[in-house]
């Protein structure tokens, strides 16, 4: 099991356990986590489920793919750091992983 | 005052299942138009994942979307159904029994004894983008949609998007506005290649400008806009002055004027049906795939196809009410096959 941790607008912190091969988001909807929609339901075809990565783990998670970038372009206040979360898979090197939800899904 | 087009029924959406039930209505002789808002054919198919794969229609291990639509256009060409594209359905009125006015917003009229609702999750619109503090702008000087380009004549515009109908309405207008800038948060377009050149030869001679970054908020009043407040991927902040901001942030699906025609909605969103026609509660307008529900009800592809095969059979009773249904398989029936164009020269003993 990997530890996230989704620190929502607010500042709240909230640690939850992901499943290995399972999508951060996925964790965040099993887990009641508020402040991510998922509307396509992980389809990469919506921008409902963006969040920034903290920095210390930017490069560990890597960059947006060609199709999310797309999507990323009908989110709240894109920033470098933002991926959608539908679109990282948990692996075991993303334990202890933190992610920051925006003030607003579009 | 042009005259009605007649037909027998009304098929609102021309997504999977609004395609399909042409071929279980058309097996029963009836004939069909079909009214869409996209500019194409598909629904949500064509729309939001013409790419992407299904696994689960039964019989087609895989198939992408776009192809799915592909071959029910295929499967439905013997029936000839007329296609209404970029039109809304606005008003749906009973006149008879059952006998149905259907209304669009381009004013166009259809007179028909069966209406079919195969909307999916609604009519595609244009999404409003992330910024706050918009709604008062609207329709005022934010503009989703260009209705009239004369409008824009010597204005100054603030196009924001990264799609075609942002790049096709930053070349249509640059030679009306006053001044034009195309803002889009990464350098990376999803629009035509030949459009995104074209754009830049426009900034290379000094024609318009291209900015990179995002609308933080808008200044104004009375829903006249003023200026946009901008953030850059630095993080620096400026503003654009500007007449008129078109924002395009892509499509989402409303219910829309389905809302307003005598259903009463579960959850507000889906139109109760029987499980026997998938009638609604006025007798002769049935609802097929995810804009219906009844218990149970699942929002499968698979479950619309099966729903409009069972609508079918109840609408042959309102169009044909003096003709006996005789229940046929395609594969045996002769009369089925000729309607499809399939039937053997020889006559089988």
């Amino acid at each position: 099991m990997v530890k996230i941790t989704f620190v929502d607008s607010a500042g709240t912190n909230r640690t939850v356990e992901g499943d290995v091969g399972s999508t951060v988001m996925e964790t965040a909807i099993k887990h009641g986590v508020p402040e991510i929609e998922a509307e396509c339901g992980g389809a990469c075809a919506c921008s409902t489920c963006h969040v920034y990565i903290d920095q210390n783990w930017k490069e560990k998670v890597g960059e947006p793919s060609p199709m999310e970038e797309d999507m990323l372009d009908f989110a709240f206040e894109v920033k470098p750091n933002s991926r959608l979360s539908c679109q990282i898979k948990v692996r075991d090197d993303l334990d202890g992983l933190v992610v920051v939800t925006p003030a607003q899904q579009a | 005052m042009t005259e009605p087009i007649k037909t027998d029924v009304v098929i609102i959406g021309a997504g999977p299942i609004g395609l399909f039930a042409v071929f279980e209505l058309g097996l029963l002789d009836m004939k069909c138009h079909l009214i869409d808002i996209l500019d194409k054919i598909g629904g949500q198919c064509a729309e939001l994942y013409p790419e992407k794969p299904i696994y689960d229609i039964p019989g087609i291990p895989f198939t992408s979307a776009q192809g799915l639509v592909d071959a029910l256009l295929q499967q439905i060409k013997p029936f000839n159904p007329q296609f209404h594209l970029t039109e809304m359905v606005e008003s749906v009125e009973k006149i008879g029994d059952p006998l149905f006015r259907v209304k669009t917003d381009q004013g166009k009229e259809f007179e028909c004894k069966i209406v079919v609702i195969a909307a999916g999750g609604g009519s595609f619109q244009p999404k409003r983008p992330p910024i706050p503090g918009i709604e008062p702008y609207e329709s005022k000087s934010v503009h989703y949609a260009v209705r009239k380009m004369e409008a824009f004549r010597d204005k100054r515009i603030l196009i924001v998007g990264g799609g075609d109908s942002a790049l096709d309405w930053t070349l249509n207008l640059a030679p009306l506005a006053s001044h034009l800038t195309l803002l889009h948060r990464r350098s990376e377009f999803r629009a035509a290649p030949d459009s995104v050149n074209k754009m830049l030869a426009l900034v290379g001679e000094g024609k318009i400008d291209f900015v990179l970054g995002q609308v933080l908020s808008l200044e104004g009043s009375d829903g006249q806009i003023s200026k946009a407040n901008v953030k850059t991927n630095d993080g620096s902040t400026f503003k654009i002055a500007c007449d008129a901001l078109l924002p395009f942030f892509g499509l989402t699906m409303k219910l829309g004027p389905v809302a307003n025609w005598g259903f009463e909605l579960k959850n507000n969103e889906f139109i109760p049906v029987n499980t026997e026609s998938f009638e609604t509660s006025t007798p002769g307008i049935f609802a097929i795939g995810d804009i219906n529900w009844y218990p149970g009800k699942l929002k499968l592809i698979l479950s619309g196809f099966h729903e409009g095969a069972l609508m079918a059979q109840k609408a042959h009773r309102y169009v044909y009410p003096e003709k006996r249904l005789v229940f046929q398989y395609t594969t045996s029936s002769s009369s089925l096959q000729k309607k499809l164009g399939v039937a053997p020269e020889r006559a089988q003993p």
